[in-house]
């Protein structure tokens, strides 16, 4: 009889465990963690580690033998180059962002007014520049600007002007780079801000029409209002993206003249990989985390809080 | 419970083996009992010269029973620079590696020594030349084998044509194809003044001030024939020197004569600025001429390749070598040195000149009467003096003889264009000096 008992406990507690395993299982949480977790791995191994792994070789001397703290980065604030690569980004990321979303929010509103049945191919057309990879479309860009070969020139030539420099000069080559980053990344802005056009409902356009708003009035106080999110996290994005921008400058420019085009990445690959001073690199591309963290911080607090307000 | 960890090192060591198995794909030796032996090479520009190195390779490994492999890697976007510094890193990767000019001393901890075969192979041969020692020999032990493949000379490739008629320059007289240079005229203020008539003439020379190899070898020639040295073999900084004036004088004086957008140019601009047939000369290997020869074969036929104008401190050439090393961590060091000394062979190094088309330049002086630089053309003899084979230059590499962590980095960062370009531009001879030393400062750290 003893004996049946425990046997029927024991069953009754497998049976429990099966329950609550059953229910961990079918908890709409545990599946969607089993399902993030391949991509939570991927990060893992090839962000975090390769973060961390940076923060350890910053930390190095230049022959990585021994650990010298945050040497490198005072090493770097007494660097007349390094603070011009500080300014050049800074004015590379925001000039970029600022043009990118100005072109972004001219062309979604132009291709919004176009009619549906046409407007596929207009996005698919206008998508373009952003789904070359940019590394082949900067080469393209850089015959067009080659010294010997030289389109724009030969164009500026048969109508009697004089070639520009285009990239040995320091400022024309500044607008070179920046004019490449806004041609690629326009149809990011434009694409993100159609979609946030396209949600707006049409019933506050027709009560501002009502209240007898001009195209100004809806603009600022129906429409801006309304993209406002989309406007901050896509301008957030961009800035980040393009503050870690490499490919463009490094086929361009590589930098010159005078290290005058030179953003964090492309510097840290020339003193890292090319220069051998693998620590100073890691230093430099470190550089940019307090930078980014401090504008994302910024514009979250200033999404989440409108989130809430709503 | 056994617990399965990947290590950091083994980590990267995987990572870095698979970038490299991406990178070309490999022939494999079948046979298999003397081991087996990895090569990360460099991969040639020349089409078919990397045939040459795997026929000398396999020729060995049949004979040794060896099991080789070889990745050829591109030194496009610096991939090999990459492939170096992931398996330095790791202590793990390929037997034998291709290290271009500053490779062997920053690699030099990882490196086995390679003193046996350079004794033997200096014993065979005659001596190497002493850029070829500076880069290869650290703290007096040879640290890597110099290559055959990849090493180059970056001399004046000129137009005959214009050179002629704009500057009444001859070079074919200067440069005569199969005999010795009769080049005592051809110094810094002739070049200076074919530079101002090729300019004036509308063919001004393709030299660049860019940072990349090509700007930086050119400028480096200069500062040499004029003995300026920016840091001394003690680490003392001599930016202010009078030689160092000297030069940056006569090279901002010539710089006027470039075409004005060239502080952006790098390895390619020169190339084109020949070829286009816009330019009277410009300082690059045979490879511009090569493409001429494919795309433009009536500039090709007007191409020679020469000596540079001697300076106070002599005629000095620009050589950029590659090494073969074998890194310290490798698996089969015995067979790995048994195979450089096969592909350091005179046989070895002819066959890989041949398919090359003459671009590469074994080390030793005795290798420079290879039959293929006397024969090659159009114009037959156009690279009979591309390997100095009079010995009337010396070889020589930009800021050399600094400590080569700093030369490494005068030489990466393009200092001594920059100083240049700032001269040119308006800047003051003592403000540029100034400029020069503060960053020298800066290439001290340890």
């Amino acid at each position: 009889m003893v004996d049946a008992t425990m046997k029927s406990d024991v069953a009754a507690m497998r049976a429990d465990k099966r329950g609550s395993l059953q229910r961990t299982f079918q908890r709409k949480s545990t599946i969607a963690f089993l399902m993030t977790l391949p991509l939570i791995l991927l990060i893992a191994t090839l962000v975090l580690y390769p973060a961390f792994y940076a923060v350890h070789l910053a930390m190095l001397n230049k022959t990585m033998e021994r650990f010298v703290g945050l040497s490198n980065f005072t090493f770097l604030f007494k660097r007349e180059t390094f603070w011009m690569v500080v300014m050049q980004s800074c004015i590379f990321a925001i000039t970029a962002v600022f043009f990118k979303a100005i072109i972004g929010f001219i062309v979604a509103h132009l291709v919004h007014n176009i009619p549906d049945k046409g407007q596929r191919k207009w996005r698919g057309m206008l998508l373009v520049p952003w789904v070359i990879p940019p590394a082949m479309s900067t080469l393209a860009w850089l015959w067009l600007f080659d010294p010997s070969y030289s389109a724009f020139n030969w164009i500026l030539e048969s109508i009697g002007l004089s070639g520009v420099p285009w990239l040995g000069d320091v400022y024309w080559a500044r607008f070179c780079v920046i004019l490449v980053n806004v041609w690629i990344g326009a149809p990011f802005f434009m694409i993100m801000y159609l979609a946030a056009l396209k949600s707006v409902p049409d019933q506050l356009y027709e009560a501002a029409k009502i209240d007898g708003a001009n195209w100004w009035q809806t603009m600022r106080f129906v429409t801006i209002p309304m993209m406002r999110n989309i406007i901050m996290i896509t301008a957030l994005f961009s800035t980040i993206v393009t503050f870690a921008n490499f490919d463009i400058v490094r086929v361009l420019t590589r930098g010159d003249p005078l290290d005058q085009t030179h953003v964090f990445a492309t510097w840290a690959f020339r003193l890292g990989i090319e220069g051998g001073d693998i620590p100073l690199g890691a230093s430099i591309s470190l550089f940019m985390v307090p930078i980014l963290t401090v504008g994302a911080i910024f514009i979250l607090r200033d999404i989440v809080k409108r989130g809430n307000e709503a | 419970m056994i617990k399965k960890t990947i290590s950091r090192r083994r980590f990267v060591a995987t990572g870095a083996a698979a970038a490299a198995g991406v990178v070309a794909a490999p022939y494999v030796s079948s046979a298999q009992s003397g081991g087996k032996l990895t090569l990360g090479l460099w991969d040639h520009w020349v089409p078919g010269a990397n045939k040459a190195t795997e026929d000398v390779i396999k020729a060995w490994a049949d004979k040794e029973k060896v099991e080789v492999t070889v990745d050829f890697v591109t030194s496009q976007g610096n991939k090999n620079l990459l492939m170096l510094a992931a398996e330095s890193q790791a202590k793990s990767g390929h037997d034998i590696v291709a290290l271009p000019t500053w490779q062997p001393a920053r690699h030099a901890g990882n490196l086995e020594p390679v003193d046996d075969i350079l004794a033997d192979l200096i014993k065979q041969n005659g001596a190497v030349n002493a850029t070829v020692e500076y880069l290869g020999k650290i703290k007096n032990s040879w640290v890597a084998v110099p290559a055959t493949v990849g090493s180059q000379m970056k001399g004046p490739a000129s137009r005959v044509d214009l050179m002629k008629k704009l500057a009444n320059v001859d070079i074919l007289a200067m440069y005569p194809a199969g005999a010795a240079p009769k080049a005592d005229g051809w110094t810094m203020d002739a070049f200076l003044k074919a530079a101002q008539d090729c300019n004036k003439g509308g063919h001004a020379f393709g030299i660049g001030l860019g940072t990349t190899s090509d700007s930086v070898d050119t400028a480096g020639a200069i500062f040499n024939a004029f003995g300026a040295v920016l840091v001394d073999q003690k680490e003392n900084i001599t930016a202010k020197s009078e030689k160092v004036r000297a030069a940056l004088d006569y090279a901002t004086r010539l710089a006027k004569e470039y075409p004005s957008d060239s502080a952006s140019w790098d390895d390619a601009s020169n190339n084109k600025w020949l070829v286009s047939g816009r330019g009277a000369m410009i300082m690059n290997p045979p490879s511009a001429w090569a493409v001429a020869v494919r795309d433009a074969p009536q500039i090709a036929e007007q191409i020679w390749h020469h000596g540079m104008p001697s300076g106070p401190n002599g005629r000095h050439a620009p050589f950029l070598p590659y090494f073969w090393g074998i890194w310290s961590f490798g698996k089969n060091k015995s067979a790995a040195k048994s195979l450089l000394r096969h592909m350091s062979t005179r046989a070895a190094a002819e066959k890989m000149v041949e398919a090359s088309k003459g671009y590469d330049i074994p080390a030793f002086a005795s290798f420079t009467d290879f039959k293929t630089w006397a024969e090659i053309g159009p114009p037959k003899g156009t690279m009979y003096h591309y390997p100095n084979p009079h010995n009337h230059q010396i070889l020589s590499i930009a800021a050399a003889p600094s400590p080569h962590r700093i030369a490494e980095q005068i030489y990466t960062q393009g200092l001594m264009t920059k100083m240049i370009v700032r001269h040119l531009r308006g800047d003051s001879m003592e403000s540029v000096l100034s400029y020069a030393e503060s960053e020298l400062e800066g290439f001290m750290r340890t």
